[in-house]
């Protein structure tokens, strides 16, 4: 059975192309089938944070519209077997994607045999996003410890409940996770960032990982390669830990407090 | 110094507890609101211009929401009228 899975935040910069890519990138490296969909027309970015934006012929909107086949606009990745992208397309028009076409390539891909369609919304709450989420089973929901960006979750979390496709049907309704993205625990115990409960507590949703503020997100992009392929990182370890709970298992969180320091270092020492 | 920082830091509340007082009541108002029927705003406009035909009154006036209480909903209007009849 294949599983359908959106990334999506309401709000922009919060991470949803940075987990995308490195959700989709650890659940091909435990063996499954994973195609990776940009939703963001007009403004494509997986395929540059995928490292793979001069081997885009054909996208997404070209699928949709019958311009290409599914096969010729699959960018296959050369890093890790199993993994496929399609990339958004750049047109201006924001009416390319429509109901009926997204569908079709959902289920051409679900007929090809992959496991889990992970779908990298765009941000807002306008045609895209309701479309990136419209087919979702499960829902991961990338939020900042931050005001703005916890309002604009919970705005998400809302047309997740009344407007995807399993609400409007009936169905069991989609599974929502939580990923709280650039999170400092210093900050939070010094009472200036809303902690991991915190967020719980506003969202009431469960939460599937923590992944802490990291120099090593930016390098990443920098250079192509989802950062979850850094396995030295904090922040690869957190996206591992997100994936293995994604599939089941029972692993503490981490990252969740500050590196120690002396006490000397603690009382007297910079911040 | 951390040490001073700490000791004074205690007397005013910490910026989160901020963030998240002032998230739980917006949130709360949000959700209801997202829950009203879609035709809420459209009947709201129409009662307003009823109402406008006999009485001169602020378009910002009228109140309109929907509740549950006791099991029932509840439409509730809320209108000041202005001082001075007609």
């Amino acid at each position: 059975m294949s599983k359908v899975i959106v990334v999506t935040s309401g709000k922009g910069g919060v991470g949803k192309t940075t987990t995308s890519a490195s959700f989709s990138t650890a659940l091909a490296m435990k063996g499954h089938k994973v195609a990776v969909i940009d939703f963001d027309v007009g403004l494509r970015n997986l395929d540059l944070i995928m490292g793979v934006e001069r081997r885009v012929v054909y996208d997404f909107v070209n699928v949709v519209q019958g311009e290409a086949s599914l096969k010729q606009a699959l960018i296959k990745d050369k890093r890790i077997e199993g993994l496929y992208i399609l990339a958004a397309s750049q047109t201006r028009d924001k009416d390319a994607l429509t109901l009926e076409g997204v569908e079709k390539v959902i289920n051409d891909l679900k007929a090809d045999g992959f496991d889990y369609i992970i779908c990298d919304s765009p941000a807002g709450i306008e045609k895209g996003a309701q479309l990136a989420l419209y087919f979702a089973d499960e829902a991961i929901v990338v939020t900042n410890p931050e005001v703005s960006s916890v309002r604009d979750s919970d705005r998400i979390l809302g047309i997740l409940q009344a407007k995807s496709r399993r609400a409007e049907m009936g169905e069991d309704p989609v599974v929502e996770h939580l990923v709280l993205t650039r999170y400092n625990p210093t900050r939070v115990t010094a009472g200036e960032m809303l902690s991991k409960d915190d967020v719980v507590d506003l969202l009431s949703i469960k939460l599937l990982g923590v992944v802490p503020e990291s120099q090593e997100v930016l390098n990443a992009s920098n250079s192509g390669e989802p950062v979850v392929l850094n396995h030295d990182s904090d922040a690869a370890q957190a996206y591992v830990d997100i994936v293995e709970r994604f599939l089941g298992a029972d692993k503490e969180h981490r990252f969740l407090t500050e590196e120690k320091k002396g006490w000397l270092n603690k009382l007297f020492g910079k911040k | 110094m951390a040490l001073l920082d700490y000791l004074l830091g205690q007397r005013k509340k910490k910026s989160a507890h901020l963030a998240k007082d002032r998230l739980q009541i917006l949130l709360a108002h949000e959700r209801t609101e997202a829950k009203a029927p879609d035709y809420l705003p459209k009947m709201r406009d129409e009662i307003l211009q009823v109402i406008a035909k006999y009485v001169d009154i602020d378009q910002e006036q009228l109140k309109i929401s929907i509740d549950e209480e006791n099991g029932f909903e509840v439409l509730e209007l809320n209108l000041v009228l202005p001082d001075e009849k007609r």
